[in-house]
């Protein structure tokens, strides 16, 4: 076995992002963009009951979604950095710190995270739906980006810090300066791809009574019992969003190689 | 301070990876204006002494006192005497996401202070300094080996060090570059610059240096002028590694 070849497969759960060099009109991603597209217009103009109507009911849980999705990614990113950091770090108490913080947030899972916070301290401090919908998931996804953050920053050739270190710059200046704009490059496509993937998982607080897209469909098939419609709708609503999103991350990664050959 | 006091002082510096001693009773003092050249066989422990000067690497035992300052003394700030060392890589180590005048002026700006308007200028004269003025807006990956290791040359100089440390700077390029970038390390030694050079380049060595060392295994073995370094080397590991690498 000593001398067996070991790979290692990455698998992300995240939408895939589509390649911005891929200039091809037939891809993956714009068959299911353009089926997904096609599906919810000629559904909306052909059955214009429920599905308009259904459409419009559920918009304002979009709306919601969002809003816990870029509050949750917006405490996650500092939260994500600090722990990266800290899990490079050679002070031992804040390395620890961080890779506990990482160890037990990942051994969790996210909807046990969402019913501690909601019903289990909720009966100590009351949280509102969609403050424990964030809490939790900026603590969850905060955990999975200082592991983005790690490899990003680890990813920066040794050299680059010891050359601003050996022009005179301190460490934090260091990090600024030299580190974190390259690390960019390798940590923003994972950071989309996190968003993405929360975004899905914001689904999870529906049970919480928070309005967001699935709530609110689901409160919909409830007084008109269309279930199937309903979720046919709801399922559209979220592949064109994570679509949309995974072209946006693509974009980027394309603009922030700019200084490559 | 007296002018026959040393700018760089080694005393009876140890480190150790393990059980591998990198370096063993290094004693060696550097005066302004010195060129010195270090020599050695690869794990001799010569880069090791080089990245020690500005700490980069920590000794274990020993003092290295750099413009009267012992840098490994707690509380001293290390940053302010590294403005005063310039380093140059054998991997060059540009700032990659930095345009070539923006890697020259970043640390005079950030560090010393000055306007962006005199570290622009002074940057440019500096790349006139290692003739590579036309690509003073280019990114670094555009550029050739020979021209990233000038430009860092010129990084380290826009700090305006008092010595320069040169750790194998030629030893990444391709033979056709290589004169390049000795060329401006012998007009840097001409304008008086105190260098300390880990090279291999025995011909730069010859005409540049005023002291050689030869070191293996963690030890100085040898140091001398370098007509007596080549024609009349004593040290048998010595006579050996000219043997290899002449």
């Amino acid at each position: 076995m000593s001398n067996s070849l070991r790979v290692r497969i990455e698998i992300s759960d995240g939408a895939s992002i589509p390649d911005p060099k891929d200039r091809r009109l037939i891809t993956a991603w714009s068959i299911s963009f353009a089926g997904a597209i096609l599906a919810l217009v000629l559904l909306c103009v052909f059955r214009e009951d429920p599905f308009w109507l259904m459409l419009q009911f559920i918009s304002d849980g979009v709306v919601v979604t969002f809003e816990i999705t870029i509050l949750a990614i917006l405490v996650s990113i500092p939260l994500g950095l600090i722990t990266g950091l800290g899990r490079l770090s050679g002070i031992r108490a804040f390395n620890l710190l961080a890779s506990t913080y990482v160890e037990v947030i990942r051994g969790i899972p996210l909807l046990v995270q969402l019913f501690f916070l909601y019903y289990g301290l909720g009966k100590f401090f009351g949280l509102g739906g969609i403050p424990a919908a964030v809490i939790a998931m900026s603590f969850c996804y905060g955990a999975y980006m200082g592991e983005v953050f790690r490899a990003g920053i680890s990813a920066v050739p040794k050299g680059q810090s010891e050359a601003a270190r050996s022009l005179g710059f301190n460490k934090a200046q260091t990090l600024l300066m030299v580190i974190m704009p390259q690390a960019w490059r390798t940590i923003l496509p994972p950071i989309g791809n996190e968003f993405i993937a929360m975004l899905k998982d914001t689904s999870l607080v529906s049970i919480l009574a928070v309005a967001d897209i699935l709530r609110r469909g689901t409160e919909y098939a409830g007084r008109y019992f269309n279930y199937f419609e309903t979720y046919t709708l709801i399922a559209l609503v979220y592949l064109i969003i994570t679509l949309l999103l995974s072209k946006g991350v693509s974009f980027m990664e394309a603009r922030l190689n700019y200084y490559e050959r | 301070m007296s002018a026959n006091q040393p700018i760089i002082s080694v005393r009876k510096a140890y480190k150790f990876y393990g059980q591998l001693s990198a370096l063993s009773d290094v004693s060696l003092d550097i005066f302004s204006g010195e060129k010195v050249v270090i020599i050695g066989p690869s794990g001799s422990g010569k880069s090791t002494l080089l990245r020690s000067i500005n700490r980069l690497e920590t000794i274990d035992m020993g003092n290295i006192i750099v413009d009267g300052v012992d840098i490994n003394e707690p509380g001293v700030n290390i940053n302010t005497i590294r403005q005063e060392l310039g380093m140059v890589f054998q991997n060059f180590n540009l700032f990659p996401h930095k345009t070539v005048l923006e890697n020259l002026t970043m640390a005079p700006i950030t560090l010393r202070k000055i306007s962006g308007a005199e570290a622009t200028g002074m940057a440019l004269e500096l790349l006139q300094k290692v003739n590579i003025s036309d690509k003073a807006a280019a990114y670094p990956s555009t550029l050739s080996g020979g021209q990233q290791q000038r430009v860092a040359i010129a990084r380290a100089l826009a700090m305006s060090p008092k010595i320069m440390l040169f750790d194998e700077p030629t030893s990444a390029l391709d033979p056709e570059m290589i004169g390049e970038v000795l060329d401006v390390m012998v007009n840097l030694a001409r304008e008086g610059m105190t260098m300390v050079c880990v090279t291999h380049e025995m011909g730069f060595a010859r005409e540049v240096a005023d002291r050689m060392i030869f070191m293996d295994k963690g030890e100085i073995l040898e140091e001398g002028r370098p007509a007596h370094f080549f024609d009349n080397p004593r040290h048998p590991r010595l006579q050996k590694f000219l043997k290899q690498i002449l």
